[in-house]
């Protein structure tokens, strides 16, 4: 028996709508669930007060301080070395059972769990090269659990870029360096960003990585070789050991509306950064000939 | 064509393949100084290959295989250390028209400002002179920071003549420029190359046999990768000493 291809055709909208509502519904739930249970308990004193009696009182400040200067260093280092990998693997490299290999290779380091580049780190980082339990070490961690994703990203965008850009700008002598820099890159550049806001978002959002390679110490750091928290890991912490509940749920809204404000600016900058590039709308062109 | 004119791009035995498949069986041609020359032929045989291979773009392709000889003013194009050399001593011009995601300005100032900054009011001369040549300069002249995205098909393709000019070369080939193009645009594009061939010389690969007999001083017919004839392009179209051109310009296959 067959089924009509309009009745078909029906069908398979509104199952793609359910799927696509149920993902957004899923997605509004937990925002929403955390948003309500943490919005009561948010105070302008919550974002500027130290953590006291182990984040019973006080507020989170160490710890939004700590989440900012280990994204800084994760995405400082994994950001240019990603790009850069990228750029030389896409642009530098014949496709060959090396490049294959070491792509192969990235894949799998992108799916390890946090957990393993936590101990790596620990025992590379905090122990062997004796910078202890520090910002420093839970950057330098999370920059290499994040490499991969940026990599990856920043390959699929740079081997997007067409031919043509790459053609036309050899013919007009530049040479490989050139033809990156000033025709490849530039159209890159949405697809790059994306990659490392990616990286940034996974940076913030872990806990096992800091949690053995940063410590929990929950004065304000004065050095990158102080130890710290994130606010994951602030959070982890007080709903684990029921500290507080409704601290952790206002680290949590926090937590949350960090992560939006980046992607908002990233997403910003990238849209400044790209204005006028790209090929407009037909309704938006004006009267070209 | 009574005066003695001087050989530009001297070719001999020219083999060259891609993994294997021969797309140039052995070809010898010279393209003479300040000529158009016009490669026509119908698909697959070899005009592309012929232009990738004189300006070394053949290097970027893996797999690629280059054999015997090309000179430019007598020096071996494989002599040259570096190839941006000799690409900026010839330009290019592809089918389909590229304009770089920025600026028409910045368009025609890529090229120039990857070798050496520019002075004074350097830049804005070149911009000027490039899009005379390339008849553009009445519709643009007024809006050199409108993103070259917006341009015309027509307007795009002149703009890529434009910033190959900028860059000054010696040769300019072009690649079947006005496959796309509306027959206005293509005039206009037509025109711009008789202006130039007083500086410049010109090898203009077209799919297009009327406008081979339009702009071509001489013109080289291939055939399956082989060089069946060259001759002035009136001899070409008129008398043609190999049957197989003779069918080709007639429009009997092709």
């Amino acid at each position: 028996m067959r089924v009509p291809p309009v009745v078909a055709e029906k069908i398979a909208r509104g199952l793609l709508m359910l799927a696509c509502a149920s993902a957004v519904a899923v997605l509004l739930f937990v925002i929403g669930f955390v948003m309500w249970g943490g919005f009561r308990h948010l105070s302008w004193g919550f974002l500027t007060q130290p953590i006291l009696d182990m984040g019973r009182e006080g507020g989170i400040l160490p710890a939004i301080v700590g989440t900012l200067l280990m994204v800084l260093v994760a995405v400082g280092i994994a950001g240019p070395l990603g790009v850069a990998s990228a750029i030389y693997l896409a642009e530098y490299t014949v496709e060959g059972r090396l490049t294959q290999t070491i792509r192969f290779g990235i894949n799998c380091l992108a799916g390890v769990p946090s957990i393993i580049f936590g101990l790596f780190g620990f025992i590379l980082f905090v122990v062997m090269l004796g910078f202890g339990w520090s910002i420093l070490s839970g950057g330098l961690s999370l920059s290499a659990m994040v490499l991969p994703t940026i990599i990856r990203t920043s390959e699929e965008a740079i081997r997007s870029v067409p031919r043509p850009f790459r053609d036309v700008a050899a013919s007009l002598g530049a040479t490989r360096w050139q033809t990156v820099r000033r025709s490849v890159l530039p159209y890159a550049l949405p697809g790059i960003l994306t990659g490392v806001i990616l990286g940034i978002g996974r940076s913030i959002e872990d806990t096992a990585v800091v949690l053995f390679t940063a410590g929990s110490a929950v004065g304000m750091p004065r050095s990158l070789f102080d130890s710290a928290r994130t606010m994951s890991a602030h959070f982890y912490i007080l709903a684990r050991e029921g500290i507080s509940n409704d601290k952790a749920y206002a680290t949590a809204a926090v937590l949350i509306c960090t992560i939006l404000v980046i992607n908002i600016s990233a997403y910003g900058i990238m849209h400044r950064m790209m204005r006028g590039r790209r090929a407009p709308s037909r309704s938006a062109r004006g009267p070209a000939g | 064509m009574t005066e003695a004119l001087r050989v530009k791009i001297e070719i001999r035995d020219l083999r060259a393949g891609f993994a294997g498949k021969e797309a140039l069986k052995g070809l010898s041609l010279d393209v003479l100084e300040h000529e158009i020359l016009t490669v026509i032929g119908p698909a697959n045989s070899g005009k592309s290959t012929l232009l990738q291979a004189i300006n070394r773009m053949m290097d970027r392709i893996p797999g690629a295989t280059v054999e015997g000889s090309i000179r430019l003013d007598g020096r071996d194009v494989r002599s040259f250390d570096a190839v941006e050399e000799l690409r900026r001593r010839i330009g290019m011009v592809f089918a389909v028209p590229v304009p770089l995601p920025m600026s028409i300005r910045e368009n025609l100032l890529f090229g120039p400002l990857l070798r050496r900054r520019l002075r004074g009011d350097e830049a804005d001369r070149l911009v000027e002179k490039s899009l005379r040549a390339a008849f553009l300069w009445d519709e643009v002249k007024d809006r050199l920071d409108l993103s070259a995205l917006r341009l015309s098909g027509g307007q795009q393709q002149r703009l890529c003549l434009a910033r190959t000019l900028a860059v000054e070369p010696d040769v300019i080939m072009l690649d079947e420029p006005c496959s796309g193009l509306d027959p206005i645009s293509t005039a206009q594009v037509e025109e711009a190359l008789r202006e130039l061939k007083s500086e410049r010389t010109i090898i203009l690969v077209t799919n297009n046999t009327k406008q081979a007999a339009r702009v071509g001083d001489r013109t080289a017919f291939l055939l399956m990768g082989e060089l069946i004839e060259v001759d002035t392009t009136e001899r070409i179209f008129t008398k043609p000493s190999k049957p197989q051109t003779e069918d080709y310009v007639t429009g009997r296959f092709g």
